[in-house]
This record gives structure tokens, sequence and C-alpha cells, in this order.
């Protein structure tokens, strides 16, 4: 086992958790395998992805914090769409997440606007 | 992108969420309960429907005590939107949510909120860096996917959550390097007699030192009393590497790759701050509270809320304000008499004053240190923004009074997570700083989209 693998499955990797269907989902180009149902960011810290993204003001590496859509420190881009906070979505099949660097992108109608909006006067 | 109607709309499938469906449907209500995760259960009964008996009865009987809740609701005949992230709740009752990447509206008589508890945040240095996360985090990640740490854990802070999650990863077979317990003998003398004379305080207090006692008996070694706490990373290397502290008189660095940091839980206010409701500090719990009337009504009118957004009190006391909540609104909306009200209440009410009795004393032997609430000048506070506590000191320096102020000052709170991190942290080291109250200094202007959605997604919705 690679010493950078933090985080292991109790569970045998033949025999997904809930006895559902393991999904083959993508990180950078990297094939990895997660029992269906699972958080895309359960999936990744379980195949050993310890940084997610890095923030825009310093550049910093960052990972899941509070696991329960509070902290936002999960960011991930999947399926093209940027800001994505990888604890509240499930894993699907052929599903490709990418590592965010620095600042989102501004292009196409994937922008998240929540913070704007949410601080409009 | 129908608009669909209900006489209630409750939001979050926790145990005041469900409790609430359960008691409003029984009288005749069409209840809708809107959640975002994938199954009923909230972070306490998390994947409690699909959790197989292995998972069950590794995290013990506290966790199995919501089987029989969900399966109550889910034959109650409340419809259950999973999945739905509910991104505006507005003062009329309209509940906006987004789903499979689109928007919806379903328009509600009333309304209870059911958004839960969120971990209080702990700033020291270092802790936002990747494999420091929070107790919460690491339970999720055993209870959803049977996802746990490889090398040995180090567990810091004070509070039932954090020797619980030690018991279970004892039972795991996780191995734990230590437990850093920031609980000083003076906070022991300092809670007891607030213990009162309750047997339930007593059953609750001996159940705490039974887990306690299975990881010492498991060989976890224990520090107590700790103090100046601080997650370091390692030249080259972009993870924790290290917890620093000192106890005992001592100095200690203890090696870890995975920090689990926790003290305490927190009301998760973002609804009710974004619907103007108002809000009291609490300085027992040391966190807001909406202000609400026994059946957890705010001064919205039509809004409610129920469980641990009200203060904390515990998954038990949280069902119990769910059913409350529910008859108050059934009776807002004239379909019980006040005579029916307050019949059903009376047990519900007894129930909730035995639960709560416990509270008084674990808010004084868990209370927060005043160091890992209101931090040195160096430790980030905003995590998005990157704004150290030194940053917001200087901001008061200037004339900074409040927290809205803050985000004009130097954007702390005006990243994604719209000071959800960061608030509580804020508004304390504004009011130490400026020696007020942090009544008197107040919270963060919440406002819609309180979750993410793309212009796509609105642009989308009717």
């Amino acid at each position: 086992m690679p010493t950078d693998v933090r985080f292991r499955s109790l569970v045998p990797a033949d025999a997904s958790p809930r006895g559902e269907p393991m999904v083959t989902l993508f990180f950078d180009g990297r094939a990895l395998q997660a029992p269906a149902g699972c958080s895309v960011a359960a999936a990744l810290l379980a195949n050993g992805v310890s940084t997610f993204r890095t923030t825009p003001v310093s550049g910093a590496p960052r990972a899941p914090y509070c696991m329960m859509g509070a902290c936002f420190d999960c960011l991930v881009e999947i399926d093209g769409q940027p800001n994505r906070q990888s604890c509240l979505v499930a894993v699907a099949e052929g599903m490709q997440v990418k590592t965010q660097a620095g600042l989102r992108s501004f292009d196409g109608a994937g922008t998240v606007i929540a913070e704007e909006a949410a601080h409009v006067e | 992108m129908s608009n669909e109607r209900c006489d209630i709309a409750i939001v979050g499938a926790g145990p005041a969420g469900m409790s609430a469906a359960i008691a409003a449907a029984r009288l005749g209500a069409s209840v809708v309960v809107l959640d975002e995760q994938r199954g009923a259960g909230g972070q306490i009964y998390r994947a409690i429907t699909d959790a197989p008996a292995r998972r069950v009865d590794l995290l013990g009987p506290d966790y199995a005590a919501g089987r029989s809740l969900a399966e109550a609701f889910a034959a109650s005949g409340a419809r259950h939107l999973t999945n739905a992230a509910v991104w505006q709740v507005t003062p009329e009752g309209a509940v906006h949510y987004l789903r499979d990447g689109a928007t919806f509206t379903l328009q509600a008589e009333r309304v209870v909120l059911c958004a839960g508890a969120m971990e209080r945040p702990f700033p020291i240095p270092g802790w936002t860096l990747p494999g420091v996360f929070t107790a919460g985090a690491a339970q999720i990640l055993l209870k959803s996917a049977d996802v746990v740490p490889v090398e040995p854990v180090v567990l810091a802070g004070c509070g039932p959550l954090l020797y619980l999650l030690g018991w279970q990863y004892v039972r795991a077979g996780v191995p734990i390097r230590a437990l850093v317990d920031t609980t000083s003998m003076e906070d022991y003398r300092r809670a007891l007699p607030r213990l009162g004379g309750a047997l339930a305080g007593w059953r609750y207090l001996k159940k705490g030192l039974s887990l306690m006692r299975a990881l010492k008996r498991a060989g976890v070694p224990f520090h107590t009393g700790a103090e100046n706490l601080a997650a370091e990373g390692r030249e080259g290397q972009d993870g924790v590497a290290a917890l620093r502290f000192t106890a005992g008189g001592k100095a200690h660095c203890i090696e870890t790759s995975t920090l689990l940091l926790h003290h305490g839980v927190v009301p998760n206010t973002q609804f009710t701050w974004s619907l103007r409701a108002r809000h009291t500090w609490d300085d027992a719990q040391l966190c807001w509270r909406p202000k609400a009337d026994a059946w957890g009504a705010l001064d919205v009118p039509g809004i409610h809320v129920a469980g641990d957004g009200l203060g904390i009190g515990g998954a038990l006391a949280a069902a119990r304000q769910g059913e409350l909540a529910a008859l108050g609104a059934m009776h807002g909306l004239g379909r019980i008499t006040t005579g029916e009200r307050d019949k059903l209440a009376a047990p519900l009410r007894a129930a909730l004053r035995e639960h709560l009795r416990i509270r008084p004393f674990l808010d004084a032997l868990y209370r927060p240190k005043k160091a890992n609430r209101i931090p040195a000048d160096d430790v980030i506070v905003c995590r998005c923004e990157e704004v150290a506590a030194g940053d917001i000191r200087h901001f008061v320096a200037l004339g900074c009074d409040g927290p809205n102020q803050a985000k004009a000052f130097g954007r702390c709170g005006m990243g994604p997570c719209q000071g959800r991190q960061c608030g509580l942290t804020v508004t304390e080291l504004i009011a130490d700083a400026r020696g007020v109250t942090p009544a008197e200094v107040g919270y963060y202007r919440i406002r819609p989209p309180i979750k993410p959605i793309s212009l796509g997604e609105l642009a989308g919705a009717e």
C-alpha cells in the first residue's frame, strides 16, 4: 500500500458496503473505483487523494474539513462544472472530477454565483 | 418546474424533521420533507436506512436507535424529496430548492426548519492543512462509506462526539495515537454542581465515563488539560504532519497525518438569519439561537424551527421539538384545537425537559476554551478568504465594529461558505477586541441563495 493513502475502506474492495456495484470515476484523468452511492469526497479520500484544490488567495492546498456541506473546502470540478461540493455529490459511472487550482473559471453556464449574489447589498 | 403546494414543508430529515413529519402527517397534513442527503437520518443517523447490520453494530446503540424513527418516517405518508438542496425559504412560505440540476419551488402554508447543527469552528494554527478534519467529518466517512484512516490518528478537543468516535474507532480497529483532551480537572469541578439530582443526568455521565474507560482499556494514550494546540505541516509536504500542545506543564509534539478536531456543535442558523428572524446570544452554549416560542415559531409568521437549530439539545430532544413544532403548525392552520394541541404536547414537554436536563452540565464541562475560539493574530479565521485573527483586530482598530463591516474591510466571510466557518469566531473576536458582548456585535447579514446555484440553474427556474 502506498504510504500516501491515508484512508481505507473497512470492507474488502470486491464487496461494496451496501452490496451495490462499484463505479469507475476519474480524478485528473486517473481511474478510481468507488461503491455507488458513496460521495465523491469519500471516494477520493479512499483512493489516496489528499489534496483536493488550492485556494484562490494564497494557493494553499486544501482538502475536506467537515464532510457535511458547511466548509466548502472540498470544492472540485465535476463534469466541467467548477465549485462543486464533493462531499454532497454521489459518484457516478464515468464521472470526470478535476482538482480546482486557485480561482474558479468564469466561462460558461457553470459559473457559481452563490457568494456574489449572497452579498450584493 | 411545477409549483407544488403542501400544508407543511420541512427542511431537513434528521431526528427533528422526521419526527415533525410523522406528527403532522398523522394529524392529516400534506407534508413534504426536503433534505440534501440521499436518505433520511440527518448527520446523527446518517445512512441509517441502508446501513448493513455490521456497521450499525459497530456504530453502537445510539445510532441504531435511528432505524425505528426512519422506518416510522418512511411509513408516515410524508413525501420525502432526497438530494434536494434548499437555497431559499421566504417569509411567505416559498421553499426554493435545487434537485438534479434544476430549480423548483414548493409553496407551503407552514415551514418547519430542521437544519440541525454543524461543528463549531476550531481555529488553531494549521487547521486548514489537508488531513485536519472535524471529528464529525470522520464519523460521516464511517457512517456513509465505511471509510477510516489508515495511519494512527490524533483526536483533539473535547465533548461526547470526540469520545464516541474514539470508541467507534477502537471497535473498528483504527489505531489511535493519542486523545488530546482540552478538558481539565477545573472544568469537572465547575461542571459537577450542575449535574443536579436527576437520574437521567447521572445515567448520561455514566455512559460517557464508560466510553472513556473503554478507550483507556484499549491503550489509547490520554492527555488532559491540553492547551496551545497547533497543527503543523512538514516542508515539501501538503498535509498535516504533527500536533503540538502543552499539557501537564510539558510541551508535546505528536506525529500524525490525520488530525480530528472537535469541541462541540452549534446551531445551523443560515436559514433563520436569512429570514431576518431575531436571534439571541447564548452565553452558556456560546452561539446564536433564533428566538422562538414554545412551538418553535419564529417572529416570522408561519415559520417554525425544531431541533439543534434552536440550540443544542441532542437527537432525542430534537425529535420531541419536531413533534411540538408540528402541533404548533397544525394549530396555526386551524387543523387542531388549542385543547387538542396542548393535550398532545404535555407528554412531549415532559420528555423534552428530561432530555435537556443534562445540558447545563455538558455545556459547562465541555465549554470550548477561549484560546480555541478567539485565536492569536497569525491564525486563519476565514478559511475561504484566508483572513487571519490579526487582520480582524486590525480592522477593529481602524473602526470596524461588526462582522458585516469586516466583509468590507477585508472580504472576511465573503467566500463560498458564506460565513458558516468563521461567523461565530468573527463575532467573538470583534466583541473581545472591542470589549463588548457578542450580542452587541451581531452577526453577518445572510442572504439567499444560501446554497451554491449556477446562473444556468437559476435561469431554468420559473
